[in-house]
């Protein structure tokens, strides 16, 4: 039975990796998501996991390691955020390459300079094209909710790949909220047992891992990373559907809020989506036409699906917490406006907003206002500032 | 969304703001509310002054914004007063609890109220002579259920008597259990 519990983020994700019992965690904290290292710790120590706990001495030693474990044949996960995750760089696109299936909770966070402990999504847009699976989330519940079915996902044999589960840092990750947790012999039964089909202490069929692979071959093992992705999403929706069964809660490629017949649409990654749920409330009481997407499946770009639910609209604000520096706005703007070429009928008109960098907090009223210039679009025709920063002192 | 209560609690680091709302957090969850406790992050010095937060609904709650208009506001150091803005964004009907010795008509006048409610109490003195230390955070806990009526003094105390057992040895326990029913009948409110 789902029992309700007033829980911060990062105590869900170190229940949900207790309950998954991994065989292999190596980590190294890191501020914001030290914590859950440190309370799945303390199951480790406490026996309630059968883990080996491997500490290490930095991130890339942590991805490394959680690498060779997976390599080896283990279920085997880490967690991190912001330098930390930086500090994995090389070591994401060998986990992806080499098609292992680690998922690794990162708590969002920015990166430096400025030294900034709180929560954009610098670290993980920066690691979109690492070839890892990047599935977002706006709360803790669905934190929990994502990073149990992303085992699933990863360990799915049309997949085999990592996956990153990510969470809002300080804003999800410490605050306090409520969230429904399963029982741990449900979440045993739905993850199952790993059962590799080829890995390193298999001694009967002895396999290479990490092989030199120059210009003969290595295209073909790249174009299959990209066939790998191209499975993902009818798993993403396969494990959902299963995960439904399990828990009563809904989870598809993305989180259409009030959309269907909506005129004006903001497209939103993470707990400012809760944020921005109210405000579209509050707007549709007054009789405005208003409706939010919310990204959850990332990496790989579910672009046509998403395409689809914002073609007719008669304006789109793409919400970005994280610079891409091209000067044509945030990393999910970019894609949105590129899924949104071939849509068919007329072309939406979209801006993008960048907010929340380094933890700026984003509230109600500038939701409303992007609603505001949404209309204004719409009704002049006009787009007079593609790119917005939102809540920034000029 | 149906009816919001926030809560912004006012201290010093190392006086307990932030395990004040998520212990109040914690209890009215166990009543079967929605909660949200949060602190705001900043540099974590003691002494420093400090902002925590809770949000309280019959429905879950999607907002992460930080609280803008609280309806309650618990200061837990009364020398924070003139220095942080204690009254920012509080609607004309707010809700004061001020740890000081100070009467309520006299903390009324300090922070120039009209409306709203001022309610006080020596919180440090109660854990001065409660749990030996001073600490304000738990009585000021005890103010708060009496004067919000969010849970009864019974529900609050056995949900805080759990929580606080598998953290500290019965004795202190039972001092801060007694810091919150002394809290309970102490409080004052004007006439």
């Amino acid at each position: 039975m789902s029992k309700r519990v007033a829980i911060t983020g990062n105590e869900a994700l170190a229940e949900a990796m207790r309950q998954i019992n991994p065989d292999v965690v190596a980590a190294y904290p890191i501020t914001p998501a030290t914590e859950i290292v440190q309370i799945f710790a303390d199951s480790v120590s406490n026996g309630r996991v059968d883990t080996e706990f491997v500490t290490v001495e930095s991130e890339h030693s942590a991805m490394s390691a959680t690498i060779g474990a997976s390599a080896a044949g283990a279920r085997a996960m880490t967690a991190t955020s912001s330098q930390g995750l930086a500090l994995m760089w090389e070591m994401l696109y060998i986990a992806a390459g080499l098609r292992l299936p680690i998922v690794a909770p990162i708590v969002n966070r920015a990166l430096s300079a400025p030294i900034n402990i709180h929560c954009d999504h610098s670290d993980t847009m920066g690691a979109r094209d690492s070839g890892w699976i990047q599935i977002y989330s706006e709360d803790a519940q669905e934190a929990y909710d994502n990073l149990i079915q992303a085992i699933r996902i990863s360990e799915h044999p049309d997949v085999l790949l990592p996956t990153m589960v990510t969470m809002d840092g300080f804003i999800v990750s410490h605050g306090m909220g409520n969230a429904e947790l399963l029982a741990d012999d449900v979440v045993q039964k739905f993850i199952g047992e790993y059962e590799p089909e080829h890995y390193l202490l298999d001694v009967e069929n002895p396999i290479t891992v990490g092989a030199l692979d120059f210009a003969d071959w290595y295209f073909e093992h790249r174009r299959q990373l990209a066939d790998a992705h191209s499975k993902v999403q009818d798993v993403v929706l396969q494990v959902a559907k299963e995960f439904k069964e399990i828990s009563g809660r809904e989870y598809k490629l993305f989180d259409a809020y009030r959309l269907d017949d909506a005129e004006y649409a903001i497209v939103v990654i993470n707990s400012a989506a809760g944020t921005a749920k109210t405000v579209v409330d509050e707007l549709r009481e007054k009789g405005l036409k208003v409706g939010l997407l919310k990204i959850r499946l990332f990496r790989p770009f579910p672009h046509k699906e998403i395409a689809e639910a914002l073609s007719g609209k008669k304006a789109v604000a793409v919400l970005d917490r994280a610079d891409s520096l091209s000067l044509m706005g945030g990393p999910l703007y970019i894609d949105l406006r590129a899924a949104m070429y071939d849509s068919p009928g007329s072309r939406v008109p979209m801006v993008n907003y960048i907010y929340g960098l380094g933890g700026r907090d984003v509230n109600l009223e500038q939701i409303a206002g992007v609603y505001d210039d949404l209309m204004e679009i719409a009704k002049t025709g006009k787009i007079t500032q593609p790119v917005t920063y939102l809540g920034v002192r000029e | 969304m149906a009816e919001l209560l926030e809560i912004r609690w006012h201290g010093r680091g190392g006086q307990g703001a932030k395990t004040a709302a998520i212990l109040m957090g914690e209890a009215v969850s166990a009543s079967g509310k929605y909660i949200q406790a949060f602190p705001e992050y900043g540099p974590e010095r003691m002494g420093a002054p400090v902002l925590a937060f809770n949000r309280i609904s019959d429905e879950p709650i999607r907002l992460h914004c930080q609280v803008a208009n609280p309806a309650i506001v618990v200061v837990l150091d009364a020398t924070l007063i003139g220095k942080a803005d204690v009254t920012a964004g509080v609607p004309e009907d707010g809700l004061y609890i001020i740890n000081t010795n100070l009467s309520p008509s006299e903390m009324r006048e300090q922070l120039g109220l009209t409306g709203g409610k001022v309610y006080t109490l020596d919180a440090t003195q109660i854990s001065m002579e409660t749990i030996g230390r001073p600490i304000p955070n738990t009585p000021m806990m005890g103010a708060l259920i009496r004067t919000s009526g969010l849970l009864t003094i019974d529900e609050f105390i056995a949900n805080t008597r759990d929580r606080l057992e598998a953290k500290f040895r019965p004795d202190i326990v039972e001092k801060n259990i007694q810091a919150i029913e002394r809290a309970y009948q102490e409080v004052q409110g004007e006439e």
